[in-house]
């Protein structure tokens, strides 16, 4: 059971050396793809493994997969594998040396999130944090034009300092633990409610690494990286980055917030958290509304969900469930959504919303896909979106965090405008009269990826047997009940 | 005999930080930074071994040699890795002049000691009371990010902050375990690596690294 636990580490990095060693071959481009697939089935086998009552470990406690880890390691896997799948790259181009560095970088990414998600040390979950933007760092200034360039550089600067910020509440962390009989890093250990850790320094600690992590996490007043290096990476690495990397951040946030829930209560994060949510949704709402940039505006969509999952985290136990929801179904469209807007700028030659008209008349094959992944986006159901916004804002209700969802509820109201309208310029409308053209039926790029994903997303909320099991279980972790 | 130089040592490895940290934010030339650097990484593989041979634990002395070699000599000799010629050349023309920046790292240090003592108390430890230095670095580190505009300045900004960290984990803590002591050290090694390298494309493609130029994306 416990060799599991080590495949979505071995495996990736096992062929991202594949993918340096190989010579100029087209297989080379299936390395994304065979990653996400091991991180996915050892997810799944986790997942079956955890729902049977198992917490497989190893490496002498290192690694951990209960609930919540099982469930994130299988939505890095899946979302990982609807963005490598969805935005793989013609055979021509992937015997290139570029080519190679590039897949055995996506590889090395996949590794890194699965590491920060596995890992039962929150010191050894920073570092694994700190490798996924060192392994994105070259993967978002691979056009190497001077746009992605700065892109890179605000990157790495800004989620450098933010992680080093949570090394600091790390550090603090520790230094309470070290006031105590055990000096531990362990989050097991630490969440254990009769440890006496000290409540000045695991104040200071856990403000400090929520900080740093929301800055990874993309919450504003943290997020001024994430739309530029969202909108110059390619498609896949988007997609990768807004649907799970994000994620991967915000589970970083839970597990501090498990720990410091149990010495200083909710409230200190919960203001924290409902402050910089608050805060993201209306940066999303102000810069949605003039976007002129169809890649940044799927940027700006992913700070508005993720605001809105801080302020489920904030909310508590009650809002969990809908936020662990949340991140599959957002984790899923959103790839399929940077892999679209990747087909259509490679076909259209130009990121520009207003040069971008009456696709749903010129190119149905890409604009239908892409109008279903906007309904789902902006919360229509069947898809899971809905019923997670639901669920937050009803437990946040009911919680006495009215005022919060009520402010939210209003902001949510506004991005839905700006975004039917921004679609509806880009899809909707005659082509110019003078033009002749032929309707494109072609979807540039496997069509299964997204059908895979649009229909996982639309079903997914309605299916309680295991996938309520397992967000209830992974709910009573954070609780410190299991 | 040792334990009465101890405090001396803590104190005089924790000033030569604040010190090193401060002449970092005067100095101008490139070069001279990244030599206050090097002498910083000494001065915090030092501060390290004292605590280890306090302590007896040989852990941290081996810590203190991993420090040496990567914030001491490693990461110092990859940032001067060019012709000493051209790099002597490096002027940093920052958004503060020295007498408002030195001004501003005063009333950090003193901030840093009115937060420390307030939230945690300084205790009646010699590495107690040295750690508001570790918080000073990491503002001053913040202030070198903030006001420089060369790319390869900030990255030294960002090196002070890491230092900063660092100090400021060995003081409250005594450092962490040593494996996650050498995950750390090889991520702030490849940070370092990547941003260096960013900055090498920074120079061919705007001909500087005047990081004033990134300015295109905007909403």
């Amino acid at each position: 059971m416990t060799i599991i636990l080590w495949i979505p580490l071995v495996a990736p990095l096992a062929l991202a050396g594949l993918s340096l060693l190989l010579g100029p071959s087209a297989l080379r481009r299936f390395v994304g793809v065979a990653a996400s697939s091991a991180v996915l089935i050892s997810g799944l086998l986790l997942v079956s493994a955890v729902l049977n009552g198992a917490v497989p470990e190893s490496g002498g406690g290192l690694l951990r997969a209960d609930a919540l880890s099982a469930y994130m390691i299988s939505v890095v896997g899946a979302v990982g594998l609807i963005a490598t799948w969805g935005g793989l790259s013609s055979a021509a181009s992937s015997r290139t040396k570029v080519a190679a560095s590039y897949e055995a970088l996506i590889a090395l990414f996949l590794a890194a999130m699965s590491l920060a998600v596995l890992a039962d040390s929150i010191g050894l979950m920073w570092a694994a944090v700190e490798a996924t933007t060192i392994a994105t760092a070259f993967l978002v200034g691979h056009h190497r034009t001077g746009r992605s360039l700065e892109a890179a550089w605000k990157y790495v600067i800004l989620g450098s300092v933010g992680v080093a910020i949570a090394l600091l509440g790390i550090g603090f962390i520790y230094a309470a633990s070290v006031g105590t009989d055990t000096p531990t890093l362990s989050w097991l250990l630490l969440s254990q409610s009769n440890l006496g850790l000290d409540p000045a320094l695991i104040t200071a600690g856990g403000a400090l690494a929520v900080l740093g992590f929301a800055t990874k996490a993309g919450l504003a007043p943290m997020h001024s990286w994430l739309p530029d290096a969202h909108s110059q990476a390619p498609a896949p690495v988007s997609g990768l980055m807004s649907g799970v990397l994000l994620s991967v951040a915000l589970y970083a946030i839970l597990r501090i917030q498990s720990i410091t829930n149990l010495v200083i209560g909710p409230e200190f994060l919960r203001t924290m958290l409902s402050i910089g949510g608050l805060l993201s949704l209306l940066v999303a709402a102000s810069l949605l509304i003039r976007q002129r940039d169809y890649k940044r505006m799927l940027a700006y969509s992913s700070i508005e969900h993720m605001g809105l999952m801080a302020i489920g985290v904030a909310i508590g136990p009650a809002a969990l469930p809908s936020v662990l929801l949340y991140v599959l179904g957002h984790g899923l469209i959103k790839a399929t959504l940077f892999v679209i807007s990747g087909r259509i700028l490679k076909i259209e030659g130009t990121p520009v919303i207003s040069d971008v008209r009456a696709l749903l008349v010129r190119r149905p094959g890409l604009a239908v896909p892409w109008l279903i992944a906007m309904a789902a986006i902006v919360g229509f159901p069947p898809f899971s979106i809905f019923f997670s916004e639901v669920g937050i804002i009803m437990a946040g209700w009911s919680a006495g965090l009215g005022g919060v969802v009520g402010a939210a509820l209003v902001l949510l109201l506004v991005i839905f405008a700006a975004f039917t309208r921004l679609t509806v310029q880009m899809t909707l409308g005659g082509p110019a009269k003078d033009v002749a053209f032929t309707p494109d039926y072609s979807a540039h790029g496997p069509r299964l990826p997204i059908i895979l994903a649009l229909a996982a997303t639309a079903t997914v909320a309605f299916v309680a047997e295991p996938v309520g099991t397992l967000l209830l279980q992974a709910t009573a972790v954070l609780g410190g009940s299991n | 005999m040792f334990e009465n130089i101890y405090p001396q040592l803590i104190g005089l490895c924790a000033g030569a930080l604040l010190l090193t940290s401060a002449l970092m934010v005067w100095r101008h030339s490139l070069l001279a930074s990244i030599r206050l650097l090097a002498l910083q990484g000494i001065a915090l593989a030092a501060l390290v071994a004292v605590i280890g041979i306090a302590e007896g634990e040989s852990e941290l002395v081996i810590v203190s040699l991993l420090i040496l070699s990567v914030k001491g000599l490693g990461l110092p000799w990859v940032l001067a890795h060019q012709s000493k010629a051209a790099i002597k050349q490096i002027q940093e023309s920052p958004r503060l002049n020295p007498t408002a920046a030195l001004l501003t790292v005063t009333l950090l240090t003193i901030l840093s000691y009115v937060v420390v003592s307030r939230v945690f108390g300084l205790g009646d430890s010699s590495t107690g009371h040295a750690a508001p230095i570790g918080l000073a670095m990491v503002l001053i580190g913040f202030l070198l990010l903030i006001s420089r505009r060369r790319a390869r300045s900030q990255l030294i900004g960002f090196l002070v902050l890491d230092n900063g960290i660092a100090t400021l984990t060995f003081l409250t803590s005594g450092g962490v375990p040593i494996l996650l002591e050498f995950a750390f050290s090889l991520d702030v090694l490849l940070v370092v690596l990547i941003l260096h390298v960013f900055a090498g494309r920074m120079r061919n493609k705007f001909g500087g690294t005047a990081v004033d130029q990134l300015r295109e994306l905007h909403d």
